[in-house]
């Protein structure tokens, strides 16, 4: 009768152990834990976003300080982005949204270059000066179809 | 030439036959766990039989697993120049795949093959028709706590087995390779998504923790009360849980795609 205690003991271990591996699973690597309140939610609308995708990572100098929330298209059939920024960020008005890559074929992600106005981005608001990814294969073809145009001229 | 014919149509009868007892002894399981006497000091201990004591085992494998799919996978992206991936396919191959499917069938070996030559004992020494005799139901006493305790494993053994997995990984692509800390931990973070790969993972491992659970009883509750019996049914159930991991998993990933 005395081991039953032990087992006892051991089963708790057991248990908290397993919950732990859930939590951090969930939490650090499934990145749950990014989507909590106090964020600073700003829009960009872009032209063409190559392949961004959600959670995808927003720096400012290459320091990541939020992720992209979501993606829709507006009503103009551009591409709304939702960032969802450091909330204790003090980002000028007229700052400036890019999108970028990291690597040849790396991931995409925002790039933010702040602007110089005194007054400051409040949640919800529009980030209206944007760059739209580079398309490596539009690339392509623009340099193809103009050396192309270049030699016939 | 007969006899052959008879013996498919035999077997396939039995197929048959044995899928239905299953079915009623599922909801018979399925009945007992609900119903009043919830036996809490069994499942503990069942727990601790099936869950701790393969502990060791799963971790062990998880490390193991992790630091060959981080080996292998450094090989083939060092080729792309794209071995700042690495935390990605390591992470993403454990969690959604090698984690819980493994861990399925290390249980099936370790704990599932035990449960299924433990109940075939009690039935071939008749222990199961002395319960019956005190009318105590040996659905409720003796297989209930074991197939519940199995499908309660499940799941933690395989968030074990993934966090090892990734720990090996970890320790070789960053130790051994040389591959980045940041973007090892990056790409890894950037891939897995909470809903779609540890969810679905989790959700892996309990329907696996189902199966193992049910057949590993079902065969020993229905085992030849004889020792080549208990032996056949100990066998039966590794091959049958095993083979069923491995085609459920096929169609949990095409159906709901995790």
């Amino acid at each position: 009768m005395s081991r039953a205690p032990l087992r006892d003991l051991l089963v708790g271990l057991f248990v908290l152990a397993g919950l732990g591996a859930v939590a951090y699973l969930s939490l650090s690597v499934g990145g749950l834990s990014t989507h909590g309140p106090g964020g600073l939610p700003v829009f960009a609308d872009f032209d063409e976003i190559g392949g961004l995708k959600p959670r995808a990572q927003v720096v400012i100098s290459g320091v990541k300080v939020g992720q992209v929330a979501s993606i829709a298209l507006d009503d103009k059939y551009r591409a709304r982005v939702k960032l969802d920024l450091d909330a204790h960020l003090k980002l000028p008005v007229d700052t400036s949204a890019s999108i970028m890559t990291s690597g040849l074929l790396g991931d995409r992600y925002v790039s933010l270059q702040l602007g110089g106005e005194s007054e400051i981005l409040k949640p919800g608001d529009r980030i209206a000066m944007t760059e739209s990814a580079v398309v490596l294969e539009r690339l392509i073809g623009k340099l193809v179809y103009g050396g192309d145009r270049g030699k016939t001229e | 030439m007969v006899t052959v014919v008879e013996d498919l149509g035999w077997s396939a009868t039995r197929f048959v036959v044995d899928l239905g007892r299953l079915a009623r002894f599922a909801a018979q399981v399925a009945r007992a766990a609900v119903a009043p006497p919830i036996r809490v000091r069994l499942f503990v201990q069942e727990v601790f039989k099936l869950g701790v004591l393969s502990l060791l085992i799963v971790c062990v494998c998880g490390l193991a697993v992790g630091m060959v799919l981080s080996l292998q996978g450094y090989h083939t992206l060092v080729r792309f120049g794209a071995e700042q991936s690495l935390g990605a396919v390591v992470g993403l191959s454990l969690i959604r795949e090698l984690g819980p499917v493994l861990t399925g069938l290390l249980a099936t070996g370790r704990a599932g093959s035990a449960t299924t030559a433990e109940i075939g004992t009690m039935v071939a020494t008749e222990q199961l028709d002395a319960l019956r005799m005190m009318s105590v139901d040996p659905v409720d006493l003796v297989v209930t706590p074991r197939a519940l305790a199995m499908v309660f494993v499940m799941p933690m053994l395989a968030a074990l087995f993934i966090v090892f997995g990734l720990f090996g990984g970890y320790l070789v692509g960053v130790g051994l390779m040389g591959v980045d800390p940041g973007s090892y931990m990056s790409s890894l973070q950037s891939a897995v998504d909470f809903r779609d790969d540890v969810g679905g993972s989790l959700l892996k491992a309990l329907i696996f923790g189902v199966l193992v659970g049910l057949i590993a009883t079902y065969r020993g509750f229905f085992a030849a009360p004889t020792s080549a019996g208990v032996g056949a049914a100990t066998t039966s159930t590794v091959v049958v849980a095993s083979v069923s991991i491995l085609i459920f998993d096929y169609f949990i990933t095409a159906l709901w795609g995790v």
